[in-house]
Parts: structure tokens; sequence; C-alpha cells
């Protein structure tokens, strides 16, 4: 094809997936000369990424009048990046539904905004996007999405999530099937390896596919192609080696290769580079795509110590969803990116079960043995802690009043002797969710250059602009929210922008 | 330890099912799982029965091949249940009938129906066999009317205590009790989950069974090969009665009641197995125990064969043609009788157990416990900080 150069890619690196295991992960849609949508055409719309917000997007785009064509990189099984893990979605509304069970007003979602991101939020944008959300609880069910009470171990959510029938994979195969039977054109296989952008205004992309490239117009970008957690070279930029030793929690084709070029080419950078969304996991996860059932809900039940067979923070600091994400980057601080959850018999099934089996062991020095630790050292640290508990009455649902007391760091609640055999303990690492880093992006879902101008006809939705809602921290559902409601947003703007 | 690698996987698959719980909302076997940390042979053979395979959970699971996850329920669960119809066979020597049970049902029926075909030629006159014979009483010139009550009603009862002997075996294993079946809420709320195949819907949109798309009419099919079934019983139970408290003899006026009860069932027993043998045809393999394919298309044949029989009986009925028709009828019910233990019909059974003890775990869940009641009271976490 003519007119093609050489192609700039923001980074390489050698995809280390699929690994052995991961069968099918090769197999895909891609038969060899053949292209199953007409990538010679104009269309009106290219939406870049193949989760929520891309999905919304391509919805939106040809609700209101639009040719679309979705380039997703993944093949078909993993289409989606981290929508397919997801579960629910935080949208604001007046009064009870039939799932919801009850109230959850505008001003507490913007409470609850401002309270996880510690104010790091566009607070214009974010008000906007909690008004939009309201609209989107039904939205979201006229392209087939269907919603459920709230799940089983998530009671705390059932007032202000909404809950996918079937979960996330479930909410995807609905819009796709959606978006296919109102006539988008979906490319699987197909990753876009350059964009060709001129003073803010969007004329063409390089997609890889098939083994050949090819270059697709399009009147209108939406960029909806997620952040770059599983781009394990990306995130040593600013972790260091450490990174090496990530779990990447959704799939390996979260590389943000799309992001980087937009940032490499004029649009303006919106969070902190050097964060992303870290929760501890079972260590024996695999490298990529655990999803949920390599969480691990026990911290709160017994103590953590890292290699050397120390405590290093408060386990009992606060009910447990609300600091989920502390541990990810507490454990990433240790040596070797490692921790151990240690806890005896009594608490085994407080908590969700989860993939796989705790190490078990009938003394904590044979548990040490098995862990690889220091029995000694383990001895010791479990011996401090027992003798550091008060008394109190343990209730693992409110901040209860069981503490240690002399006891550096202390545990200020749900503190028990770890003395019932038999004793467990669970291996954990960071597990990376999802990275801050974005596009600026104003309220029409437009992306900003670097200038502050906006672009002629680039949009962006979903992770790769969440940064300008949630700058940091994390609260249930959110993502979700921003995907759904700013890919709807961006479709029906790319297509306006593609009409004039 | 468990008895068999379909179990084997089966407990692997409910612990990975277990920490995620995202398909909760769709049948009742992922609730049902939720209230159990450890499966066992017999809680496994229970989630087997419950599971309609509806397809849902796999179409919807991220961990679905080609995930090095493998989770693949539909087509597990069912591995499994088609092994518990052997394991809670009675008696236990016929177990084997399960194990090529498309080839051996097969036979049997090809047996009843020559035996009764030759069998009838052999005693009857050739005249009265291919003859045209009208009128009431016209049946019983081929096969007397006690010949024929004797012969089914035997292989009829034996059919049901069979059936008896193996639910009682599979109720025993799942570890259930005589209370939870004389239980009226739960039994009466498995016999409405029943009659309205209330998990065959993939928790609303719809089933899956060719592709990603809910566009599976097997819930359809099943209804009017479930109703045409028991109308067609309703028919034969009528006759009866007509028979032996009004003395009046079959073959009926096309408008009384026993034939206009047979002919809608019978059409509903035709339209119905075509149907669910189409969809099973056209099956993901994904989706199915390849090793339970003859069976299934065994048992829907059975069916649509003397669905099919009886019809062209009616139809025939005043031609020489009703001697042959019937004994081909006859051949085909003794067949479907006789082999109701040893085919696929004792999967509505199982099913049907499973569903009673569901209405009473269902029951007890909502019940809340003292730290749910707790929870309950604190309608967000933040309370508690």
């Amino acid at each position: 094809m003519p007119g093609i150069g050489e192609v700039k890619v923001g980074i390489v690196v050698a995809r280390d997936f699929p690994q052995d295991g991961t069968k099918g992960a090769s197999r895909s849609d891609v038969r060899a000369g053949t292209v199953p949508v007409e990538l010679t055409r104009k269309y009106d719309v290219l939406v870049v990424g193949g989760g929520n917000a891309a999905l919304c997007a391509a919805i939106s785009a040809r609700r209101s009048g639009a040719s679309v064509l979705v380039l997703e990189a993944a093949p078909k099984f993993y289409r989606g990046g981290n929508t397919r893990h997801t579960r629910n979605m935080r949208c604001a509304h007046d009064t009870a539904t039939e799932i919801l069970t009850g109230p959850y007003t505008e001003e507490e979602f913007w409470e609850d905004l401002l309270r996880v991101t510690g104010g790091q939020t566009d607070e214009e944008l974010a008000r906007f996007m909690i008004r939009e959300s309201k609209e989107i609880l039904h939205w979201i069910v006229e392209q087939g999405v269907r919603w459920q009470p709230s799940l089983g171990g998530t009671l705390s959510l059932g007032r202000t999530n909404s809950f996918f029938l079937g979960g996330g994979r479930a909410m995807l195969n609905a819009l796709y099937r959606t978006a296919e039977d109102l006539g988008v054109d979906v490319l699987y296989d197909a990753e876009v390896v350059d964009l060709d952008i001129q003073d803010g205004r969007f004329q063409s992309t390089t997609v890889a596919y098939g083994g050949q490239r090819h270059k697709v117009r399009a009147a209108a970008l939406v960029a909806a192609a997620g952040g770059f957690e599983a781009n394990i070279e990306w995130l040593k930029q600013y972790w260091g080696d450490v990174a090496e030793n990530f779990l990447i929690r959704g799939t390996p084709y979260n590389r943000g290769s799309v992001l980087k070029m937009l940032l490499d080419k004029g649009v303006q950078q919106i969070g902190d580079p050097t964060q992303c969304h870290a929760v501890a996991i079972d260590a024996r996860a695999p490298k990529f795509d655990g999803g949920i059932i390599t969480r691990l809900d026990c911290v709160v039940f017994g103590i953590v110590v890292n290699k050397n067979a120390e405590r290093f923070y408060d386990e009992g600091e606060d009910i447990w969803p609300k600091r989920y994400a502390i541990w990810g980057r507490l454990v990433a601080a240790q040596p070797d990116q490692i921790a151990y959850i240690i806890f005896d018999g009594p608490s085994l099934e407080m908590f969700m079960p989860s993939l796989y089996p705790p190490v078990k062991a009938d003394s904590i020095r044979e548990l040490a043995g098995k862990l690889g630790l220091d029995p000694q050292a383990l001895e010791t640290t479990v011996e401090t802690f027992n003798q550091a508990v008060r008394p109190g009455t343990f209730d693992h649902t409110i901040l209860d009043d069981c503490r240690t007391e002399g006891l550096n760091p202390p545990k200020t609640h749900w503190a028990r002797r770890i003395e019932t055999a038999p004793f467990y303990a669970y291996p954990v690492r960071p597990g990376i969710t999802f990275t801050y880093l974005g596009t600026r992006v104003n309220k029409e879902a437009r992306m900003l250059m670097a200038d502050g101008t906006p672009a002629a006809n680039m949009f962006a939705a979903g992770e790769i602009m969440a940064g300008n809602v949630l700058g940091k921290g994390y609260a249930a559902g959110i993502g979700m929210t921003i995907g759904s409601v700013f890919g709807r947003i961006a479709g029906r703007e790319a297509a306006n922008n593609a009409r004039n | 330890m468990h008895a068999t690698e379909a179990l084997k996987e089966a407990d692997r698959l409910m612990t990975v099912c277990n920490s995620c719980r995202y398909c909760e909302g769709l049948c009742a076997v992922f609730p049902a799982m939720e209230m159990r940390r450890a499966f066992s042979d017999g809680d496994l053979n229970y989630l087997a029965n419950l599971c309609h395979s509806c397809g849902a959970c796999y179409t919807d699971c991220q961990f679905s091949p080609p995930h090095e996850f493998n989770v693949n329920v539909p087509q597990t669960l069912a591995k499994v249940r088609n092994d518990s119809y052997k394991f809670y066979v009675w008696p236990r020597a016929l177990a084997p009938l399960f194990e090529r049970n498309g080839l051996a049902v097969s036979l049997i029926a090809a047996l009843s129906v020559g035996v009764f075909f030759f069998g009838l030629m052999a005693i009857n006159d050739p005249a009265v066999m291919f003859g045209v014979q009208t009128g009431p009483g016209a049946f019983y010139r081929i096969m007397s009317h006690n010949a024929m009550a004797g012969v089914f009603g035997a292989a009829f009862f034996y059919a049901i205590a069979a059936l008896i002997m193996g639910f009682r075996m599979f109720w025993r294993d799942i570890g259930e009790t005589r209370e939870t079946l004389t239980n009226g809420v739960s039994v009466w709320q498995a016999m409405k989950d029943t009659m309205a195949l209330r998990y065959l819907d993939g928790g609303g949109p719809g089933c899956f069974n060719e592709d990603e798309r809910p566009t599976d009419r097997r819930r359809l099919y099943h209804h009017l090969t479930f109703y045409g079934f028991f109308l067609c019983l309703a028919a034969t139970s009528t006759a009866t009665l007509y028979h032996y408290l009004l003395g009046m003899q079959a073959p009926y006026p096309w408008y009384d009641l026993p034939v206009v009860l047979g002919t809608l069932g019978g059409i509903g027993l035709v339209i119905g197995p075509a149907g669910l043998m189409w969809a099973k045809v056209k099956r993901d393999p994904a989706l199915r125990d390849e090793n339970g394919r003859g069976m299934e298309m065994a048992f829907i044949a059975m069916l649509f064969l003397v669905s099919l029989t009886g019809l062209l009986l009616l139809v025939l009925r005043a031609t020489p043609m009703m001697g042959t028709m019937l004994a081909l009828h006859m051949g085909f019910v003794f067949g479907f009788f006789i082999t109701m233990p040893y085919s696929k019909f004792v999967h509505g059974i199982y099913r049907f157990g499973a569903l009673v003890r569901y209405a009473k775990e269902r029951r007890a869940l909502h019940e809340p416990t003292p730290s749910k009641a707790k929870a309950l009271a604190i309608p967000n976490a933040k309370a508690g900080a």
C-alpha cells in the first residue's frame, strides 16, 4: 500500500503471551489474505479499542447515523480489555430501583469521588459525568445489557452499584450484539500501529492485520484503547525492575500503544504517569488475565509479613473494600515484591474463597518452612504479635475494638491471636488493574491538544481518559461509569463531527 | 477424592466459580454452589442435575476456553449428569445400559417393535391383521384389551418402580431426607420451576446453543415435548376411564376427549422432539458431552416415533394399515416404557429432585443469619468508618 513508510510504534516489547497452556490465545478470526470488512472505504467514525467505552461510542455514533469501524487489537475471545473482568457500574440515582437498594444522589457520588481521589479530579467534568451517569443506568439497558441485584459477597455495594447479569463479558457480548445488529463493522486482531495526525486533526491510521498493514481513513477518531498496565517495559520506566514482579489482572492487550501515539503527537497529557491501581493478589496467579478469582479478601483476618517474616503495615487500618487498593502498593515496596498473609483455623471460612487453596501447616514453624521463610523469624513475629493483642469483641463488619498495644506497626482493629492450628498462608504480589495516565478531554469527550486547543476530530473515552476524573484512588465500578458516559458522548460527538 | 475424572473437573470448576460468582444471577446452580465450600460426589451430582444446560455461563465466562483456566461448566456438568444416570440406576446390574445408551435403547425399541409386529401377525389371521376393522373394539380384534392392559400395565409399573428406586439412590447420595420431599412448599416451588422451565432462559436473555446469540428455542421445543407427553398420558387415562367406567370401547370418534387430547399431545410430541433434535445437531460442540449424544438422540427419536406412529394410527385406522400401525405404535410405546429408567427420561426425575432441594436451600438462604442481618443493616460500608 502506498504512502506508508516507517511505522513508529510507541514501545515495542516481545509479546510474552500467549504462554504455554493458553491454548487458543493464538486462535483468531484472521484468515490469510481476507479481511472481513472493507478497509479501503472512508468511515465516518473510527473507534480504536473494543471494551465498554469503545462499544458505547460505536453504538452511539451508529445510532447518530455514522458509519463506524471498530478496531480491536485482541483476538475475539479476549476482546474488551478490562471490561471482561468487570461486574458493575456506579451510577447516580434518586430512588431505589428493582436492583438498587436505595438512592445514591449526585452529591453523594461526588463526595465519594472527592474522597477517593483526594481532590485529584476535574470537578466540572466529574460532576458532569455523575449527572450523565443517571441516564446511563437506562441507556445501557437499551443497548441490551441486563442488570441483576448485587452479587453475593458484595452487599456493601447493593445501593450504589448496578451489577451486570452474568458479569462484564456478558455485558460486552450484549454490546457487541447490538453494535453488529446496527451495522457497526468490527475487526479483531487489528492493531493500530500508527496514527496520522496533522495539526490536531486525525487523518488516517495504519492497522496491522493478518500480517499486512492497511491504511484506514475516517472523518473522526474515538480512542478507547485503555491504559498501559500490560506493558511491563513501560511500567519499568517508573518502577524499575520491581515491575518485573507485577502481575497484570487483565488481558495482555492493554499495552497503551494508542495512548503513547496520541501523547507523542501532541495531545495533552493528564494523570500521574507513575501511578497505577494495584491490589494484592495471589502470587500464584498467572502473569496476565487472572481476573477477579485471584483476589484475596483476608488481610484483616491475620497478619501480613514480607520475605524476612516481618510485619510492615497495620492490617486493621480500615474496612477491607476501602483499603483494598493500598496493599498492592505496600507489597510492591517490600523486598522481591512478595508478602504472605498469615492466619489461623478459625478465620478460614470468614472470607470469600479464592482460586488457590491456602498453604496449610500444623505449626507456624512448619508453615514458615513451606513458604521458604525463616522459621525462627516467623515464630518470633507471630509470638510478638500475639502478646500485643488486647482483649476485645471481634466483629469484622465494623471497626471493632480488637487491637494490639505496644506493637509497631500496630494492628488497630480485628487483632486476634494467631494460635489455633491449622495455620494458613497466602503468598501475595502486586496485581496491576489499571493506569492513570491519559489524554485530556473536555465535556464533549474531545481531546485537547498540548496548547489547550480542542482537537478537530479526535475524541477519547474510557480508561485512556479516566485520569481526567479519577486522578488517583478508586471506587468500585467507576471505571465502567467513565467508559459508558464518555463513550456514549464521544460516539455522538464524533458522528456530529463527521457530518459537518 | 472423586469417583470419575468428570467429577474431579467439576470440583475444580466449582472452586473457580465460587471465587468469581459473576454467574449467580443466571440460574440455580451458582447460588446452590455458593452455599458450599467443599464438594462431595453427591453435591456435584446434585448441581449437575440442577443445571438445565442453558449455556449462558459458558458464553458469559471470562475464563472459558481458550483461557488457561479452561472453565466450561455446561460441558463438565453434562458429563457428570450423564454419568449420574448410570450411577443411580436400579437395578445396578443394568448400569451397562448407560454405557452405550443410544445403541441399547435403539435395540430394545427395535426388538419391541419386531415382537409386536411379528407376534401379532403370527397370532392373527391375515384377514384380520391386514383387513379393515372399524367400530367399537376394532383395536382389540388385533390384540385383546386384557392382553394390552396386562402387558402395558406391567411394563409401566415396572418402569415406575425402577425410577423410584433410582431416585432413592440419588436422593440419599446427595444427602437429602424424606422430610424435604414431603415439604409442600419446596415441592410446589419445584413443580412451578419445572413447568415453566424457569432455569432454561440464561437468567432472562435466553439460552445459548449454536453461538453467542441467545437464539435458542429449546425451551419452546421442550415445552411442546413435555406438555405433549402429558396430554398423551391424559388421553390414555381418559380412555381407560371410558373403558372401565362408561363401558365405551376404543376407537373413539375424532372429536371425543381421548382422541382430541391424544392428537394435540401427539402433535406437540412430534414437533417438540424434532425441534430438540435439530437444536442438538446444531449445538456448539464445546457445550455438549460427546458421550451423551447417543443417549439423547435415542430418547428423542423414541418420543418422536411413539407420537408419529400414534398419529398415523389415527389417520389410518379405517384402512387396512390399521393393524400394522397399531403393532408399530404399541411396539414403540412398549419400548419407551421399559427403557424409561434406562434412558434420558431419568433426567426429568433427578432434575425435579434437584429443584426440590434447591427450593429448600433457597428459603434457608433468605432467612438472614446474624452476620448477614448485621451487614444488611449497614447499607453502605462507609457507615463503619
